[in-house]
């Protein structure tokens, strides 16, 4: 650690020396170092809530540290707001992409440095001309007069990274930038940080995935419960090594799964056809089954008409052609509530937006489909005593934390926790058919495991589930079959344990012949 | 004189007359919509601006600065409310409702202050009429075919000799959407409008944008209130102002928060309160039929009722789902 | 003993938290800045604020001649001015609650006053059979005034504030073409409606010796409270308030949980128009007996949202804050200093400000919150 400024005569690109920042009595930084060499990406490690984000919003003049300092290729910078940090060549990519829906990717790119004619007139024209240049000189493929709201998250998010580029940036931070990508466009994201590199830049890479920073990263900073771990080489550790200074024990990789003889089918889906809301068919001529104590996972790139598929078995959208059948039953086009009732329940992609009401309370929450049912209700009469019970119950089985959060609005409690209060609800509804979509999305290492965990059980007690994830990891160690979703159609099926990543990235891309198995 | 002709350039001068108001506090709405601040409070504004503008037209023979310190009277207003809605993170709506009180208030408060009665005293003298020499110049000098559309109450002159008002309106509604569309801080004031943090890390001052932008949409309704009390009528009193500020929000939405659309929408009310007024109580629909002379008496309120309708109809049919700004009536809240 | 006073102090907290956290110091707060806002305003004109606050309460509560405590003056103003407000107060604050903004409530309550008055006009009936009639045609028009809105947003996307706004126009326009049909007019060029058969009347003035109650006491206060009872219980203790609640407050997570939100949006639009409509049609029977041509929209559906605000959302606030309103609409044209009489404006100026206080109140309270909890902010 002594070494470090011996070894680089250049100065690091960033140095923070003992970063401690409070929120009131709450510690969110203890103490953080961090160096930062030109050219190099830097991860740095740790779960949600640990701080990271913290630290890079300090960087960033979001938060002004508590106690700490701050250098900026050798000189001592004080950094109290994004435009100061913009100035030092300082630029963030969010993890949530901060752009306009209705813009254009140019006037995404310029907003907040606009080049002008005459003092006022926005000059569009050579803003794109710019645009045009920056994204050819580092490979990042772009159209410029595209709306955000008409492409895809990847280029999405290489319009972040150009925004950052644009305003001249030598150091970029990426917050998580990998958590809505699919496994092609991981790919290009790491080319891009390598030519990012190559030119000189340094690149800080927010993550909580092992395998990325294996892949790319230099070094690595570990941050554990604000407090400052180490750094590391990258190539010096092994992913564990990495794993159990994230975490501070050892952390299982792989989910415990019994063998199981699945049993009949409970959801068919036969030739099913539908549009999206621009009346592009998205689905064309989808099959598949999903049978009792099996987890079918889908594997594909978002944007394949996995979204469509859930929102038509889930009844909040009609197909136009095609068959579903539940345990037999017919379930084409029906209502959400018909589809609840014939034995599909979900854990929806977006908890915020379709899982929980967020200014309800939790015992509220945790009743959404059933509170027209005794004891909860008779007559339409709510009966609290028997809902809080319920809450209650449920909080405590399924380890939903704060304790005694009965009460307390959903919004209140953190992502891992919400997510654990849509699947005490879920579960609890025991029905034939489980779908989870992204169900650990945006979740940390313990949150994940927890509900994989939950996951598996509902098989192994003989449910059916089916389980949509743009994680290929995920799908590999939960699923018993894995069926690939390529431009609206199953084209590639085979045993969870049969396949391999290489053999489902190909197919994930379209390459490959369509065979269904 | 051709009575057909006379009768839409009448309704149609009626337009003029009734339309600038709406479009003042319409274009206000935009402003003040687009950066995401939701403004009911744009009746209040209006009313503070008919009145300061009646009040100071009466006691100073300057139409022109009353008309400027009705805006001015607006834009303090709307300062109130950007201090509720941008600093305090206040409901819009609450606030905007607690204006409109806070301003008719005000308003007759004043007025009974100044004047011992509800209505103020007529202004000295109203805004001009820009045109009226022309059209006197037109109708003596051009050749006498086209002299008679041109001279006093000619269907030229009854139609565009009107406020110069109206033509300031017009004016604005190009000038807005230059702003929106064609500037740097169009282009930021949208932006914050749609997405305040992205616009925030990107150094743009959400606060001041919004401030701004409230002001703007003040000073606006305050001289569309102005241009009822120095163009339209030459005083004040309480009923004057009867829900034009929600209609000229109503033309906002119509026109899916665009200015042009708004202007669209600002027309058609104005064009049915000019037929209104203008047809008055015994407007009949009069033809004949198998020799037959057949009048249908139209009353008075279903003409009314109109531009209410079609509103509606037009929504039903074409607009559908108006998209507005996505983050509009949230407030910003920095730090997370 | 360390540990029993811990868990005491974590209660006191609590409470403190409970309280500080709640509207309602809030709103008193906001009444009082309110008054010393008119106060200020008064100042500057002239008058002596305490004698026109005195005078105002003296208006509310007392007998202006003998200077007793008035079970007369107390009847204008918690009965016969304030009846309407607290339902359309109602009907906006159970908008709210279900994620909608009536701004409607003005047009639901001329519809409702136009039913109720043309029913009395044109059926002939015994007052047991008539009275409800004339209720329940009113209750009808806001249930389908506010409906068709809900209809309309449901089924083409219309934005329901723009609708609502047209609506009122409409519902105004359509009033005044009703007053003015020959059948209804009450003739020799007047501009109101013929009054409405005794049959029809809910005062109950007459039950009572003279100068007790105010000249339009009626009955309807007893559906108004009745009214407010229901839509607690409403919101609060069954599953209709549940689903309605769910839809305004995340419609995505509703539906995707099997409730039907299209209808929960027409239904809460129907029971707010019901209740603003319902405003309405009492004040024909029991306060106006005919409906006059309007010259500008009267606001009672408007001051219903302030109504709404002060009130909190809450039925019971809302009841509180109607009362209130409808003594200040009473006693604000009653205000004196000496001889001299205080322009009533200075009531919507007090009004204006308590709501503006309440609307910027949230940062206070925020403030106070967190420093009662001790600065944690996770």
């Amino acid at each position: 650690m002594t070494s470090e400024g011996n070894e680089n005569r250049i100065p690091a690109a960033v140095e923070m020396r003992g970063i401690v920042k409070m929120f009131g009595s709450f510690k969110a930084n203890d103490g953080i170092n961090l160096t930062v060499n030109k050219g190099e990406i830097h991860a740095i490690l740790g779960e949600n809530g640990a701080g990271k984000s913290t630290l890079m919003n300090i960087l960033y003049g979001l938060y002004q540290p508590t106690k700490g300092e701050i250098f900026i290729n050798g000189k001592k910078a004080h950094i109290d707001s994004p435009n100061k940090a913009i100035e030092l060549g300082i630029g963030m990519v969010h993890q949530h992409f901060m752009l306009v829906q209705p813009f254009t990717v140019t006037e995404n790119i310029i907003l907040g440095l606009e080049p002008v004619k005459h003092g006022v007139r926005l000059d569009i024209a050579s803003a794109r001309r710019r645009v045009v240049e920056i994204s050819k000189r580092y490979g990042l493929n772009v159209d410029p007069d595209a709306k955000i709201e008409d492409i895809s998250v990847g280029m999405q998010q290489r319009v972040e990274i150009l925004k950052v580029l644009y305003r001249g940036a030598d150091i970029l931070i990426l917050d998580e930038p990998t958590s809505s990508l699919t496994p092609q466009e991981i790919l290009e994201l790491v080319e891009i940080m390598r030519n990012l590199t190559r030119e000189g830049k340094s690149v800080i890479l927010i993550t909580h995935k092992l395998k990325e920073i294996k892949e790319c990263a230099d070094k690595c900073t570990i941050i554990r419960q604000g407090k400052y771990i180490s750094t590391v080489n990258v190539s010096d550790v092994t992913e564990h090594d990495l794993a159990s200074m994230m975490v501070g024990r050892n952390v299982e990789f792989t989910v415990d799964k019994a063998p199981i003889q699945p049993g009949e089918t409970v959801l068919s889906v036969r030739d099913l056809h539908a549009r999206d809301y621009r009346k592009v068919e998205v689905l064309r001529g989808l099959s598949i089954d999903v049978r009792r104590g099996e987890i079918v996972g889908i594997a594909g790139i978002d944007g394949n008409g996995q979204t469509e598929l859930v929102e038509i078995l889930t009844g909040l959208k009609k197909a136009t052609h095609g068959s579903v059948t539940m345990n037999g039953q017919d379930a084409y086009n029906k209502s959400p509530r018909y589809l609840y009732e014939l034995g599909i329940s979900s854990i929806p992609a977006d908890r915020q937006k379709h899982g929980l009401v967020l200014d309800f309370s939790v015992e509220d929450n945790l009743l959404l489909q059933n509170i027209s049912n005794r004891p909860y209700s008779f007559l339409g009469t709510l009966n609290r005593r028997a809902i809080h019970a319920h809450a209650t119950e449920l909080i405590e089985k399924f380890d939903v934390r704060p304790r005694g959060c009965e009460t307390h609005p959903a919004g209140s409690l953190s992502g891992g926790n919400q997510q654990k209060v849509i699947i005490a609800r879920e579960v609890t509804n025991d029905k034939d058919l489980l779908i989870a979509v992204n169900p650990t999305r945006g979740l940390d290492v313990g949150a994940i495991e927890y509900v994989h965990r939950y996951i598996v059980d509902q098989r192994n007690k003989g449910k059916a589930v089916l389980l949509v994830s743009f994680e290929l990891d995920e799908i590999m160690s939960l699923s018993d079959r894995i069926d690939v979703i390529f431009e609206g159609k199953i084209v590639y099926s085979a045993p969870g344990k049969e396949t391999n990543e290489r053999q489902l990235g190909l197919m994930m891309a379209g390459g490959g012949e369509h065979h269904v198995g | 004189m051709n009575q057909v002709l006379i009768t839409i350039g009448v309704i149609l001068n009626a337009t003029l007359m009734y339309t600038p108001p709406l479009l003042f506090a319409a274009l206000g709405s935009c402003f003040s919509e687009k950066s995401g601040v939701v403004n009911i409070g744009l009746e209040g504004m209006i009313v503070i601006g008919a009145f300061t503008g009646a009040a100071v037209g009466h006691f100073v023979d300057a139409p022109w600065l009353a008309f400027l310190c009705a805006g001015l009277a607006g834009g303090l207003l709307a300062l109130l409310h950007a201090f509720a809605t941008v600093t305090c993170q206040a409901d819009q709506t609450i606030s905007g409702t607690a204006i409109n009180f806070l301003a008719s208030g005000l308003s007759v408060y004043i007025c009974f202050l100044l004047f011992r009665t509800s209505e103020t005293m007529p202004v000295k003298s109203k805004l001009p009429r820009i045109f009226n020499d022309l059209f006197v110049w037109l109708g003596n000098n051009l050749p006498e075919g086209a002299a008679k559309l041109f001279r006093q109450n000619g269907f030229f002159d009854l139609v565009f000799n009107t406020y110069a008002s109206a033509y300031i309106a017009f004016l604005l509604v190009i000038v807005v959407w230059y702003v929106f569309y064609r500037t740097r801080f169009g282009l930021r004031l949208r932006a914050v409008g749609e997405h305040p943090r992205a616009a925030d890390t990107l150094g743009v001052n959400v606060t001041l944008v919004r401030y701004l932008c409230v002001i703007l949409s003040g000073i606006l309704a305050g001289f569309g209130g102005a241009s009822i009390t120095l163009a339209t009528v030459s005083a004040f009193r309480p009923t004057i102002v009867v829900g034009q500020g929600f209609i000229a929000i109503a033309a906002v939405i119509f026109g899916n928060f665009k200015p042009q659309g708004a202007m669209l929408g600002c027309i058609l009310f104005g064009f049915c309160n000019g037929l209104r007024v203008v047809l008055g109580s015994d407007a009949k629909i009069s033809f004949t039929l198998f020799e037959k002379a057949v009048n249908i008496p139209i009353p008075v309120n279903i003409i009314s009722m109109i531009p209410y309708v079609v509103t509606i109809i037009t929504l039903v049919l074409f607009v559908g789902r108006a998209r507005g700004p996505a983050a509009n009536g949230k407030p910003y809240i920095k730090s997370k | 003993m360390s540990a029993k006073k811990q868990l005491e102090s974590r209660r006191l907290s609590r409470n403190l938290h409970k309280i500080v956290s709640s509207s309602f110091p809030y709103t008193i707060l906001s009444i009082l800045v309110g008054f010393i806002a008119g106060g200020i305003a008064l100042l500057i004109a002239g008058y002596n604020p305490l004698e026109a606050y005195a005078s105002l309460f003296r208006a509310i509560f007392l007998n202006a001649k003998t200077g007793k405590l008035s079970t007369k003056s107390m009847t204008y103003s918690f009965i016969e001015y304030a009846n309407p407000y607290i339902l359309t107060g109602l009907s906006v604050a159970f908008s709210f609650k279900t994620g909608i903004f009536n701004i409607g409530a003005e047009g639901q309550y001329i519809v409702g006053s136009l039913a109720a008055c043309l029913v009395a006009i044109f059926v002939k009936a015994p007052a047991w059979v008539l009275i409800p009639l004339c209720i329940l045609a009113s209750i009808a028009a806001g249930v389908l005034w506010g409906g068709i809105v809900g209809y309309l947003k449901v089924r083409f996307g219309s934005h329901e504030v723009l609708c609502m706004i047209m609506f009122n126009w409409i519902a105004f326009y359509l009033s005044n073409f009703i007053v003015n049909l020959e059948s209804v007019n009450v003739g020799g060029g007047k501009t109101w409606t013929k009054i409405i058969p005794d049959e029809a009347k809910i005062t109950i003035s007459k039950w009572f010796p003279a100068n007790v109650v105010s000249s339009n006491t009626h009955f309807g206060i007893v559906l108004t409270l009745i009214c407010v009872i229901a839509i607690w219980y409403i919101i609060s203790r069954t599953t209709l308030g549940y689903r309605l609640k769910s839809v305004g407050l995340n419609r995505d997570a509703a539906e995707y949980a099997g409730i039907n939100a299209n209808r929960c949006v027409i239904v809460s639009l129907a029971i707010s128009g019901a209740l603003a409509s319902l405003a309405g049609g009492l004040q024909v029977l029991g306060v106006n007996y005919k409906i006059n041509q309007f010259a500008a929209q009267e606001s009672y559906g408007f001051n219903g949202i302030t109504v709404a605000l002060i009130g909190g959302c809450n039925a019971f606030g809302t009841l509180l804050a109607g009362w209130f309103f409808g003594a200040m609409k009473y006693a604000g044209t009653r205000m004196k200093v000496g001889s001299d009489r205080v322009p009533k404006e200075v009531i919507d100026i007090i009004m204006g400000c308590i709501v503006f206080f309440i609307a910027i109140s949230g940062l206070f309270r925020a403030f106070f919150v967190r420093r009662i909890k001790g600065g944690d902010m996770f």
